[in-house]
């Protein structure tokens, strides 16, 4: 078999493999849930009540997805560009160290000062984690995506030792936590009374920003041109080094900034559970959002939606809260495949 | 010196070759993928995947080798899932290698918790158990650190001779190394790209899951979650580290084993004991970056890795 490009799609063509790969996601669901013993018409009615069935479970699932809209759009800017910044976990790591080690104290000002200081602190963090891969790769040719892989193992485990040594909150009761921000550096609630914080409306707006960067700058252009062809993208004279070093700082800064927000907006302080592996999920989210930066929005919301509702599927039904790893794993996969032919038609030869 | 008593010590290097048992496995399996011209980042999930399904057979009552060929299968049937989607469609191969790491890795945890719902600890098998070859065991140092390990590390051996004697000594070689060179070569002469790809990642997929299995089976005797923890990516390092060479790559796992099992052991002496421990646990991912720094300005990339074939596309 070959694949045969399509010159002008039609409408079939372009909606109904992306349909046939949600409808075959919930199919496999449905049967893993059977394994498992679960009525599988229970288990899906289950995660969607548990994610948007009530005030209480769509706050939790949009406080869910404000981390995973940073991490998302950090990885769509940089695979953009063809950029394979696996690290995002370090970089919100970084984001979150940031906070806490200016949120804590160090600088006495108002909110109306302090949150901005922090969340510019923290972007500049990430940047420089992301930074250091992105020169091993334009200087010497080093893989980026073995280097972030590693740097992920490597940021934890000194931020896990920061938090036995110099960060370690005196308060905590022997727990390796920071002390908790004051309360100048919390991101407030977006509405009085419920549990919604500023950090989403910020994701929100990066979503923006982001979009107009892509489809409105010089940058963006210059980063889909590296995507899409390196070699042409030099020979057109874009400056291709220098537009990967760009695209690396603000993919790691998006990154931190999902640490920051955990912190600031969320949980108050830094322990070494801050992530349930919101960077490595931002591929995921990224890449069924087609690495469109508003899709990154929506994706984010669905991927949520389904972490928050299997958690709480599991405890009625007793199904494992790894069908819902296994749901997106599956969704990303055929996802791909969906794409890819609705714009290439398979020819037996 | 205490360290330098370490490193001449025959339990030191014994370890040491232990630890590099199931990272060897795993290079190997990366390499032959890479050799092709496919990078399978799935290799994280599918040790993971291989390291359940070998221990889970054994614990439901089969031999130790049928363990063993359990994960073999269970790697395959993900290399299957792989290479269908990156040879002949085509697809990123980051992406669909990410996505297969997360699903070996999920539907592994899923079939645990279906597999024992109510165990806290998990329960153990009869692993493989030491077995000193006669006469070469009583070297003194190298018999000791080479020739009294467990069957399972001897396979890992002889499997980086048949690979090499695959790769270089066998037409078969020859054809997996040119379709990860130049696959049109490979086309022209009548030969399917995508036969020999596919093959490759199927078969590198089954040596990754055999090097998961060796961690339940062989260096500890039950799994336990984030039990791989990262040895998939140290192996695509060493893929690199050896300039996608069986023999190099052997030797920057059994290198890079020694560190760590050194880093172990500096952190019990007097001198490790005032450094805080998590230096020494990162110690062998820094060393990594630093060899592949050192290394990458020469390696030798097959050409046409990464870069799918599309017959009749030129």
């Amino acid at each position: 078999m070959r694949l045969e490009p399509i010159a002008n799609p039609s409408l079939a063509r372009s909606i109904a493999p992306p349909a046939i790969a949600i409808i075959a996601t919930v199919v496999i669901a449905s049967l893993l849930a059977m394994v498992a013993g679960a009525n599988p018409f229970s288990v899906l009615g289950l995660i969607l009540k548990g994610a948007f069935g009530s005030q209480f479970a769509l706050l939790e699932t949009l406080n869910r997805a404000t981390p995973l809209i940073f991490t998302g759009l950090a990885i769509a800017v940089a695979f953009k560009a063809k950029f394979w910044n696996i690290g995002a976990e370090a970089q919100l790591y970084a984001g979150a160290l940031m906070t806490v080690v200016l949120g804590t104290g160090a600088l006495p000002w108002s909110s109306f000062a302090l949150i901005p200081a922090l969340a510019i602190g923290a972007v500049l963090a990430g940047a420089i984690v992301l930074l250091v891969p992105a020169m091993l790769k334009t200087r010497f040719g080093v893989d980026e995506v073995v280097t972030t892989l590693l740097f992920n193992f490597i940021f934890l485990l000194f931020i896990s030792m920061l938090l036995e040594g110099p960060l370690k909150d005196p308060m905590g009761m022997g727990w390796p936590k920071s002390a908790r921000l004051i309360s100048e550096a919390r991101l407030p609630r977006i509405f009085e009374g419920l549990r919604l914080h500023w950090g989403f409306a910020l994701a929100i707006l990066c979503a923006c920003a982001v979009w107009v960067i892509q489809t409105r700058s010089t940058l963006g252009y210059e980063m889909r041109a590296v995507g899409l062809n390196r070699d042409a993208a030099a020979f057109a004279g874009i400056p291709v080094n220098t537009v990967l070093v760009k695209t690396a700082l603000l993919s790691g800064g998006l990154a931190a900034l999902a640490g920051f927000s955990e912190v600031a907006g969320l949980k108050g302080s830094l322990t070494l559970d801050l992530s349930p592996g919101f960077g490595y999920t931002g591929i995921i989210v990224a890449m069924l959002a087609l690495l469109n930066p508003l899709g990154v929005i929506v994706s984010a919301l669905f991927v949520a939606g389904i972490f928050v509702g299997a958690d709480s599927m599991s405890r009625a039904a007793g199904v494992p809260t790894y069908l819902a790893d296994m749901m997106l794993a599956t969704a990303l996969l055929l996802m791909v495949l969906a794409i890819m032919l609705t714009r290439f038609r398979v020819v037996r030869d | 010196m205490e360290i330098l008593d370490i490193l001449i010590s025959a339990s030191f290097w014994a370890a040491a070759i232990r630890i590099a048992t199931p990272l060897i496995l795993a290079t190997m399996g990366e390499l032959i993928c890479e050799r092709a011209g496919v990078l399978n980042l799935g290799i994280e999930g599918i040790m993971v995947a291989g390291a359940f399904a070998g221990w889970m057979a054994v614990y439901s009552g089969t031999g130790l080798w049928v363990g063993v060929a359990v994960a073999m299968v269970v790697g395959m049937g993900f290399g299957l899932l792989h290479s269908v989607l990156t040879v002949p469609f085509g697809l990123s191969q980051h992406v669909v290698g990410l996505g297969v790491t997360l699903l070996a890795t999920s539907s592994t945890y899923y079939a645990y918790r279906l597999a024992l719902p109510q165990v806290t600890s998990p329960p153990k098998i009869a692993a493989f158990q030491p077995y000193e070859i006669p006469i070469l065991s009583d070297i003194p140092l190298l018999g000791q650190a080479l020739f009294s390990q467990t069957p399972f590390t001897y396979l890992a051996f002889a499997l980086v001779a048949a690979t090499s004697v695959m790769l270089y000594r066998t037409p078969l070689g020859l054809a997996v190394r040119a379709a990860g060179e130049s696959p049109a070569a490979v086309a022209a002469q009548g030969l399917s790209v995508t036969a020999i790809r596919m093959g490759a990642v199927i078969v590198g997929s089954g040596f990754m899951a055999m090097g998961g299995a060796f961690l339940t089976m062989s260096a500890f005797d039950s799994f336990f979650f984030e039990m791989v923890n990262g040895r998939g990516w140290i192996c695509i390092a060493l893929v690199v580290f050896g300039s996608w060479m069986p023999g190099k790559a052997l030797l920057g796992a059994v290198l890079f084993a020694a560190f760590d099992a050194l880093q172990i052991r500096v952190q019990q002496t007097s001198f490790g004991a005032d450094i805080p421990y998590q230096i020494f646990l990162m110690a062998p991912y820094i060393l990594s970056i630093v060899a592949l720094v050192l290394v990458s300005r020469r390696a030798q990339v097959p050409a046409a890795l990464m870069v799918p074939f599309n017959k009749g596309e030129r």
